[in-house]
């Protein structure tokens, strides 16, 4: 992968979500959501709380069962019953809000318990690449130490990094920053840039508009349930022409 | 008034009296040991708890056999417990109904029963039904017996632990393309066990004490514990030295362990 390959295979679909449907219990949280993330994509989807954003990224790596709908990643439908969606999720990277680093490891054993139990890698193969991983998000010196004694930041970025080893297709990012410190926040979203410079699909769920103006291809805006506006980040967030859009924004900016 | 009138009419100072009351239940204590060191009669009692001649007969029976014999009873009864609670545990949290039916029904019925009632059902009961002992002799039942005990209780302990290890950890070991075994085995269970270590050498301990109902079942001799060793050798001496023997080998065992999870206790503390 080089360094200017933003736009090659625009219009390929990394994810297509179609007429995508979900209810907790009586509660209908996606009301018919068709979606298109191309490949080499940053699309952030930003929106009030409640409104569905992060049970959308859920359902794209099937972490929510949709209760309707079709969802595609990279062709394959994830949402078919016979798919084998263990093997399709470890071609999507997901990072949480939570971290969610695994405590009882060392960060390089985060990093590489997964591609050995899932990708099969080797031992000497799976450190090589977590170390070159740890390198790309300015982690190196941490490789033993433990997740408890990083900061929210440096777990952030390791988490980025545990994704980024399993050699995925795209990336989801459900509120990267949002459980960080204000002065923690600047060095995550350094690495996501970097990454969306190399061109990885990314679906970002964020409360961050100056990433979203300044990184993302697309901006999509979820309020109840539903995208009420989607375009290039100028027009959505500079020019929003829903009234509900328009409220968020002035609450927010 | 100046207030150097006023200081010595009033009342002792909280700190004083608390001292005070110190020095009161110090005096009691010394009273109570004077007495006690008075009235009894140390012959008799060193004769009736403590006469090394019949303490020095135990060895090395009391060793190689009893206490040996209780630890193998109390390990292979933990061992089938701690197998038997996980498999509980997990069909507890099972999305299967009647899993989640069945392993509830077991954990209340050996955590409700006395565990003397579970050794006669499956000792005396089992060979008087059948005409036969079940398989393993006296090892397998003491084994059978003791793991549905301690493992009706572990299973409720390794469920909370389990339950304790917070959703995005699985989520997050799914979202790397693991099955729910592997996330289970890989990143939950041991999250959960490091939790529960102190909680189960508790229940360790415990089950060290229950080994001793295996007298019920009639042992050989080369089958004694510690405490059916102890109760033969007080019938044979009339003398409560062998009990004192055998207590003593009781906490050979539990106080080590008491001692580890305190340590183990102290230290998960420290980490949070």
């Amino acid at each position: 992968m080089t360094e200017t390959t933003v736009n090659v295979d625009r219009g390929a679909a990394a994810i297509d979500v179609q007429n995508l449907h979900k209810y907790f219990g009586d509660n209908e949280v996606l009301k018919g959501i068709d979606f298109h993330i191309g490949r080499g994509e940053v699309v952030c989807v930003v929106g009030p709380s409640g409104s569905g954003k992060s049970t959308l990224l859920r359902c794209v790596n099937m972490l929510e069962q949709p209760t309707s709908g079709t969802i595609l990643v990279e062709g394959d439908e994830i949402t078919d019953p016979d798919a084998d969606v263990d093997a399709l999720r470890a071609r999507i990277g997901m990072v949480f809000q939570s971290f969610n680093l695994f405590p009882h490891m060392t960060v390089l054993r985060n990093l590489t318990v997964a591609q050995e139990k899932v990708l099969k890698r080797g031992r000497a193969e799976s450190v090589e690449i977590a170390r070159a991983n740890l390198e790309k998000v300015g982690l190196s010196d941490k490789a033993d130490a433990y997740p408890a004694h990083l900061s929210g930041g440096q777990q952030q970025r390791v988490a980025i990094a545990r994704a980024l080893s399993m050699n995925p297709d795209m990336m989801l990012f459900d509120e990267p920053t949002s459980a960080l410190d204000p002065e923690l926040v600047g060095d995550v979203l350094a690495v996501m840039k970097s990454l969306a410079a190399e061109g990885m699909t990314m679906m970002v769920v964020t409360h961050e508009m100056g990433f979203a103006r300044e990184v993302a291809d697309k901006v999509v805006f979820m309020d109840g349930g539903v995208i009420v506006e989607e375009g290039a980040p100028a027009d959505v967030l500079g020019n929003p022409q829903h009234e509900r859009t328009q409220a968020f924004l002035s609450r927010v900016l | 008034m100046t207030d150097a009138a006023v200081v010595p009419k009033k009342r002792m100072s909280p700190r004083k009296r608390a001292a005070l009351v110190r020095y009161v239940q110090y005096a009691l204590l010394l009273l109570l040991v004077l007495f006690i060191i008075l009235i009894a009669d140390w012959g008799e009692i060193r004769r009736a708890f403590l006469d090394l001649d019949i303490a020095g007969a135990q060895f090395p029976n009391v060793i190689v056999i009893a206490l040996k014999n209780t630890i193998i009873y109390t390990a292979c009864g933990f061992a089938f417990g701690l197998a038997l609670g996980l498999v509980l545990a997990l069909m507890r949290l099972s999305s299967v109904g009647p899993y989640r039916w069945i392993s509830t029904g077991i954990i209340e019925l050996f955590r409700g029963l006395p565990a003397l009632v579970v050794f006669l059902v499956l000792g005396l009961g089992y060979s008087l039904a059948f005409g036969k002992q079940l398989p393993g002799g006296n090892l397998g039942t003491v084994t059978l017996a003791l793991g549905l005990v301690g493992g009706a209780y572990m299973a409720e302990t390794i469920r909370a632990g389990i339950q304790a290890v917070p959703k995005g950890q699985y989520e997050a070991a799914r979202t790397l393309g693991m099955t729910h075994t592997r996330a289970m085995v890989t990143i939950v269970l041991p999250q959960a066990f490091r939790v529960i270590l102190p909680p189960l050498t508790n229940e360790l301990i415990l089950l060290t004490k229950d080994s001793s109902l295996v007298y019920i079942l009639g042992l050989s001799l080369d089958e004694y514990e510690l405490t059916a060793f102890g109760r033969e050798a007080m019938n044979a001496n009339a003398n409560l030295t062998p009990m004192v023997t055998i207590a003593l080998c009781y906490l050979l065992i539990t106080v080590p362990l008491s001692i580890v999870v305190r340590r183990m206790e102290a230290k998960s503390g420290k980490a949070r």
